[in-house]
């Protein structure tokens, strides 16, 4: 296998982008993708387009297709990866193996999601559909605050963990989206806020659970020799990567207070990047509602089993922490436009290991120079965990 | 051109309407069973796996050899949430309970939780799954509070 660096990424501005078409919004990470690499579209062999909501909650059908053409890629080898939530990481999973294979030196990773033209009760409607449609909706009605709220209290029945901790995540995460210019939720909350807003899912409240998001990111991917061929200074290298799944049915896992597919996804990072949970610098996780977060921190080693709420209340995942987490604001505030999560995360990430063009007052101070990536897809129907190192 | 909701020009694209026919004949005796007011899983013949949800063949072993069995609904309950933020095609139901139950088999099993008050409803509780049919026709299965 060779070895596969990111050479350039970008990232748009997340909200509701009922302005542009899923192409043109995808453009608006890609240009600046492609500049941050120093190439041209023509230098790219292969793309990879992360998105879920295709034909469904957005018009186009076969999204990859129209995005590659519009950001002038005709020609290249093409997939898009669906991996719900988790459909960017997957994307850069095909980018990263497409490299590492020997097949192609440079290929984008391209995530976008468009899920605000349709109402929100009917996206509600979509993504609750999205676990086990026969067994799990069908007859009952699940949404995903629903099935996160399920492993919130087998959470808090076995640990002791509160409705005050899952709100202290929220509270960090508004904080670092406030310094954010391109996060969707850019107000600071306070716990108070966060227990008095409407319950959504019981114990889940509505500053529980990440806005509804239109979004794109992109990264460029580079063989060793491209690296070269194109003089980058800076490159950040992919030193490792997990994936694995899990049930469809929440119902088949062994308990709900965790996800079995972190645990395999982030044994296999670790192993293959050679290194430990506690010599990560800083953290993008998948905290698409507050009680995630916490089950991410145990799950992906940053503390022992049950000791999430411990981490969030000492706060030590704060810049200045033990392990900061979620840096841009998170799923939660920053907001989650499903197809694009993965890949922003590794854009922020490889902003953060270079040190720059991060505002500074969410830079994080760096030792080992290593950065981790977890994406989640569904409630843990698919899960990646990307390691990178400068 | 139309006004989207936040006011910016967009084309209102054309409508589709789809609801997919489910198949059920491999699952039959488990729809048919509820209406009995039973609730089946399947039992692999050569490794012994219990499904549930009922499943035809067996992912374990890969064998298609199954037995049929009623659960015998004794629930203990580990998880379960309120929700009150329902989809589109549920707007007409009260906020609902849904938990997952453990049980006596080993499987477990996700369904409402009706019949208790909220306050009364804990992790580690008893209950009871039973099946019905709905007064429109539709067979269900919930857990609800043991004899
Ligand atoms: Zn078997």
């Amino acid at each position: 296998m060779r070895k596969v660096a990111i050479i350039g990424a970008g990232c748009s501005k997340f909200g509701e982008r009922n302005d542009v078409t899923v192409a043109e919004l995808a453009f608006e990470a890609f240009k600046p993708a492609v500049e941050d690499a120093g190439i041209t579209p023509k230098d790219i062999e292969f793309v990879s387009v992360g998105t879920a909501g295709a034909g469904a909650w957005y018009e186009e059908n076969l999204p990859a297709v129209i995005i590659s053409e519009y950001c002038g890629l005709s020609g290249a080898g093409l997939i898009r990866c669906e991996a719900a939530c988790a459909s960017g990481s997957a994307a850069f999973a095909s980018a990263y193996w497409a490299i590492a294979s020997g097949q192609v030196d440079v290929a984008v990773a391209i995530g976008v999601e468009k899920m605000r033209q349709i109402d929100t009760l009917t996206m509600v409607e979509f993504i609750g559909r999205s676990g086990y449609y026969l067994w799990e909706f069908h007859n009952f009605g699940l949404t995903f605050p629903g099935y996160y709220a399920m492993h919130a209290t087998a959470h808090m029945a076995k640990y002791g963990t509160t409705e005050e901790d899952l709100a202290l995540v929220a509270v960090k995460n508004h904080k670092y989206a406030s310094m954010n210019p391109i996060a969707h939720l850019r107000n600071r909350i306070t716990v108070e806020e966060a227990l008095s807003s409407p319950v959504i899912a019981w114990p889940l409240k509505l500053y529980d659970c990440c806005p509804i998001t239109d979004g794109a990111a992109t990264v460029i991917l580079a063989s060793e020799e491209a690296v070269k061929k194109f003089k980058v200074e800076d490159p950040v290298w992919v030193i490792g990567l997990g994936s694995a799944c899990g049930t469809a049915n929440l119902s088949k896992r062994k308990d709900f207070v965790g996800l079995e597919s972190t645990v395999i996804a982030a044994q296999q990072a670790y192993k293959m990047a050679g290194i430990t949970p506690n010599m990560v610098d800083v953290a993008c996780v998948h905290d698409c509602f507050t009680i995630a977060e916490i089950m991410a921190y145990e799950d992906l080693g940053f503390c022992k089993k049950g000791e999430g709420p411990k981490l969030i209340r000492e706060g030590q995942t704060e810049i200045g922490g033990k392990i900061p987490v979620n840096i841009d604001g998170g799923l939660k505030a920053k907001g989650h436009p499903i197809g694009a999560t993965g890949i922003a995360m590794l854009y922020e990430l490889t902003k953060q290991l270079r040190g720059e063009a991060v505002e500074r007052s969410r830079q994080v101070p760096l030792k080992n120079y290593i950065a981790l990536a977890h994406n989640v897809g569904g409630t843990g129907h698919y899960c990646y965990v990307t390691i990178l190192k400068r | 051109m139309s006004l989207s909701p936040t006011m910016l020009p967009t084309l209102k694209a054309r409508e589709v309407k789809v609801a997919p026919e489910i198949p059920i004949s491999k699952t039959l005796p488990f729809w048919e069973g509820l209406k009995q007011g039973k609730v089946m899983a399947t039992k692999c013949k050569k490794c012994g796996k219990i499904y549930f949800p009922p499943a035809a063949d067996c992912g374990s072993c890969l064998s298609s050899d199954m037995d049929w069995l009623e659960l015998s609904g004794e629930a203990e309950i580990e998880a379960f949430t309120h929700i009150v933020v329902r989809p589109q095609t549920f707007m007409n139901e009260r906020p609902y309970t849904v938990a997952i139950g453990r049980l006596e088999e080993g499987v477990r099993v996700v369904a409402w939780l009706t019949g208790f008050r909220k306050s009364e409803i804990k992790v580690g509780m008893k209950a009871k799954l039973k099946a019905f049919v709905t007064p429109d026709g539709n067979p269900m299965y919930v857990f609800t509070r043991p004899d």
